[in-house]
């Protein structure tokens, strides 16, 4: 039987593998982790890194609500707060939604498609290294001077003669640094998941989340170059005399936001589509149905990240800008709306008439359809270009973008660690307290962000460290601030969770969710080299099939369904 | 079941705020109106956006909620292994391509009136004397009477606004002073960082771009005279919070007496600041 194994992988058919010679030893002492070029402890090592810049980024959020708490408050200066607004901002996209889904997709992606590494794992390695250091000098910045000219560094404030010292250098070495971690890695996605699924694995049987990290590693390599490019220019611009965005040497600052949002809004694809796979793979898990609407689900995935493309310029409806183009922008963003209901649809579809297992992954996952739902509703309302005349730089953005990318984003983030950290760590989570830590983020979240539409809608503008009492905005952003203490608290719960759990928590087994995709059929966590034996896929849900044929076997192996997990712990 | 009860109250809780409570606190669901026909025009399409909103965001909560009570496991029997639904996919796909097109078409009726500045009104500045008659026309010419262009340029931290094409030199900074019922036009541009002007009661917004100039109009109507509050709204620097702006309507015929006054303040300023360069050369206090 152990034979035929061997020799069926060895038959004609099979694609060009590197095989191991002798199982791969596991790494033990705390060097090991700077060394090594395993896909699952470079994901932990990215999961780690990212939540800890989450972290910071969260404590800088919660000093610029405490300042913003009442009017006429001066807890922190003007310079401060703009070094806040900024550090906040980069902080989230590039050292913590961006990274974490990277991390999520090391350490899942070899072992959902049956493979024992990624293609490159010398190169992964890389990628996480250079987000490490991209990540520390941008925060050596704090101690001289932090970059304060927001993290879309909009020329000419970003220019040596506003803000001539170096935090807006140390933003640029930020951008190449994690750029380049993340081009590296896409490639390295890339790679693997077009050549080294399990047999049997096409095109059609790939699960969600494979197909949102296979877009959103052509979305960075696409999109990335063109940010690249522009922060060079800017560098040039402040250091070697080029005028490239000063007007008095024949430059255009326009062509910064050009530049700027021909990545910045495909990156807000990137940092919500993988999440989108996540609870695709969550949901249908959690109902004990199909996912519904499969090829709807992924098609749309690839059409959000062309449409994605197209979209740039209604970030700049209110600058001098023809009105066909305001048109033609206005137009492609809302035929964006169209995949992204379509998905959202689907996981209605796919919740509808199931069996739902009410655990927290669940919680976390049902949450996104409902706050994205939202932000995705005042996105249409922001891309109709008269009405974001009135709107745009207002609170009312920031509520948005919050929608989509706390509300969508991290929750979905939130729902994907609660999912996964049993395959991980080999240990449950308490559910008790992921429950409390989601009804204290969801409230808080909803107290923190719904009240901001109305702040923008009474005329408060993003970005100002301080507001008159007259504006009538004192009542939102004082329930604004102690929302977003709420929120830390859930967030709190979580880290405490995860730290008690990774001790204390109870042994999770193989497959503690009755799982549908191949990280379920090896151990928890995974052995070094992931898979002894990779099944052949037959079905987009293989582990579906194995239990069913255990069943059919009656035959107790190690990859029988597990029961699912007491409702307390 | 305490979590059942739970999730209806947030959801009730949630539906109170957004909708029982509008037609009371009305402006806190929409924006702000009153100071220009565009602002009212861009309040209409905001809420007609918003309304459609509104029932895309009943009909997800409303479902999800229904789901997420409704088929817990244990409740009734298997959970039905439906992979897809291509009538529906194709029916809801189309449906939110529909929503879309009429919220387009609905956009592009109202485009017309938000964005091209209309003629002034009988008691605009056009009835009164003749000095500001002659002031340039905005491209493309509308078809009525004349309108007053002010140049507006964005500085850290404040606005100066230039009314060109008059006898002598006329500006201001910080305090914008306009005639009712007149449109008019804003030429804007910055000479340090981009700035954005706004002032909510008139609508939208437009960027003041180094080595560009945009353009934005309000008209404020007869009748509605008084201090319009704005302030910059895009990050300019330190000191952004503090850049504000503030358009005093008036009737006509007083802002053509402040516009004497202005003018001959000026005029006035500037023959001060003759003099006392001389004196200070005569004093040998400068070169």
């Amino acid at each position: 039987m152990e034979a035929g194994a061997v020799g069926a992988r060895r038959r004609p058919l099979a694609r060009p593998e590197v095989v191991l010679h002798g199982p791969r030893r596991r790494q033990r002492g705390w060097l090991s982790w700077l060394t090594t070029t395993d896909h699952k402890r470079i994901g932990i090592l990215y999961l780690f890194a990212t939540f800890l810049f989450f972290i910071l980024g969260g404590v800088e959020a919660l000093i610029m609500r405490l300042q913003l708490a009442h009017a006429n408050n001066t807890l922190v200066t003007p310079e401060t707060y703009n070094g806040l607004v900024t550090m906040h901002g980069t902080t989230m996209v590039f050292l913590f939604v961006v990274p974490v889904l990277a991390g999520f997709g090391n350490y899942l992606v070899p072992l959902m498609i049956g493979a024992r590494d990624m293609a490159f794992p010398k190169l992964n390695a890389l990628s996480f290294w250079l987000l490490l250091f991209g990540g520390i000098v941008f925060y050596a910045s704090i101690f001289f001077t932090p970059p304060e000219a927001g993290w879309t560094m909009y020329t000419p404030l970003s220019e040596d003669a506003m803000y001539g010292s170096g935090g807006v250098d140390a933003w640029i070495f930020l951008i190449h640094l994690t750029g380049l971690s993340s081009i590296i890695g896409a490639i390295n996605f890339i790679a693997t998941i077009h050549n080294m699924r399990a047999r049997g694995m096409s095109w059609g049987r790939m699960p969600l989340f494979i197909w949102s990290i296979l877009v959103y590693s052509y979305l960075l390599v696409a999109a990335l170059p063109s940010v690249a490019a522009a922060v060079t220019m800017l560098l040039t611009d402040r250091h070697f005399g080029t005028g490239f965005f000063n007007p008095a040497n024949g430059g255009d600052p326009l062509l910064w936001q050009h530049l700027f949002w021909f990545f910045g809004h495909p990156e807000v694809y990137i940092m919500i589509l993988p999440v989108f796979g996540m609870i695709s793979e969550i949901l249908p898990v959690f109902a004990r149905k199909p996912i519904f609407g499969y090829k709807a689900i992924a098609a749309s995935t690839v059409a959000i990240a062309f449409l994605g493309m197209l979209v740039w310029a209604h970030h700049m409806f209110a600058t001098p800008t023809p009105t066909v183009v305001l048109a033609f922008f206005m137009l492609s963003s809302f035929t964006i709306a169209v995949p992204t209901g379509i998905k959202i649809f689907n996981w209605l579809a796919t919740l509808w008439r199931g069996q739902i297992v009410m655990k927290t992954p669940l919680y976390f996952a049902a949450a996104l359809p409902a706050l994205f739902t939202i932000g995705g509703i005042s996105g249409v309302m922001l891309a109709v270009f008269p009405v974001d005349w009135y709107l745009t730089d207002t609170y009312f953005v920031v509520a948005h973008l919050h929608f989509v990318l706390f509300g969508g984003s991290v929750f979905g983030l939130f729902g994907g660690l609660y999912y996964w950290f049993p395959k991980m760590t080999g240990r449950m989570m308490s559910e008790a307290l992921g429950k409390t830590s989601f009804w204290l983020m969801f409230v808080g979240f909803l107290a923190t962000f719904l009240v901001q539409h109305s702040a923008g809608l009474s005329g408060m503008p993003r970005r100002i460290y301080d507001y008159d009492s007259s504006l009538g905005v004192q009542t939102y952003n004082l329930i604004s601030t102690i929302g977003a203490f709420i929120l830390a608290a859930g967030v709190l719960v979580t880290v405490i969770n995860v730290l008690w759990s990774i001790k204390a928590g109870r042994k999770a087994g193989n497959d503690p969710w009755q799982g549908n995709t191949l990280e379920w059929f090896t151990t928890s966590p995974p052995p070094p080299n992931n898979f002894d034996v990779v099944p052949r896929i037959r079905s987009l849900e293989p582990m579906k099939d194995i239990r069913r044929e255990v069943a059919a076997a009656a035959m107790p192996a190690e990859t029988s369904p597990q029961p699912l997990a007491p409702r307390s712990l | 079941m305490p979590r059942r009860l739970l999730l209806t109250a947030l959801a009730a809780v949630v539906f109170a705020s957004l909708i029982g409570a509008a037609p009371a606190l009305a402006d806190t669901f929409t924006p702000q109106s009153g100071g220009s026909s565009n602002a009212n025009d861009i309040d209409t399409l905001y809420k007609l956006t918003l309304y459609i909103g509104i029932v895309i965001f009943l009909l997800v909560w409303g479902v999800l909620i229904w789901c997420l009570v409704k088929y817990r496991a244990g409740r009734r029997g298997v959970a039905h292994q439906i992979r897809g639904n291509t009538p529906l996919e194709v029916g809801w796909t189309l449906g939110a391509a529909a929503i879309l097109v009429v919220l387009a078409a609905v956009t592009f009726i109202y485009l017309d009136d938000i964005e091209n500045p209309p003629a002034s009104g009988p008691n605009g500045l056009q009835a009164a004397a003749g000095q500001f008659a002659t002031i340039d026309q905005p491209t493309p010419p509308t078809s009525g009477g004349p309108v007053l262009t002010i140049h507006v340029n964005g500085q850290q931290y404040i606005w100066r606004y230039d009314y060109p094409g008059t006898p002598g030199t006329l500006f201001s900074y910080a305090e914008m002073v306009v005639p009712t019922d007149t449109t008019v036009v804003l030429k804007l541009e910055a000479s340090d960082v981009i700035h954005s002007w706004w002032i909510p009661k008139f609508g939208p917004k437009a960027d003041a771009v180094p080595g560009h100039v945009n353009e934005t109009w309000f008209k404020v109507p007869a009748g509605k005279e008084g201090v319009y509050r704005g302030q910059c709204a895009e990050l300019c620097g330190p000191n952004h919070a503090d850049m504000r702006a503030w358009v005093r309507a008036v009737k006509p015929s007083e802002f053509e007496a402040w516009a004497r006054t202005k003018r001959a303040d000026i005029k006035a300023a500037g023959e001060e600041l003759g003099k006392s360069r001389k004196a200070r050369l005569k004093a040998g206090e400068v070169d």
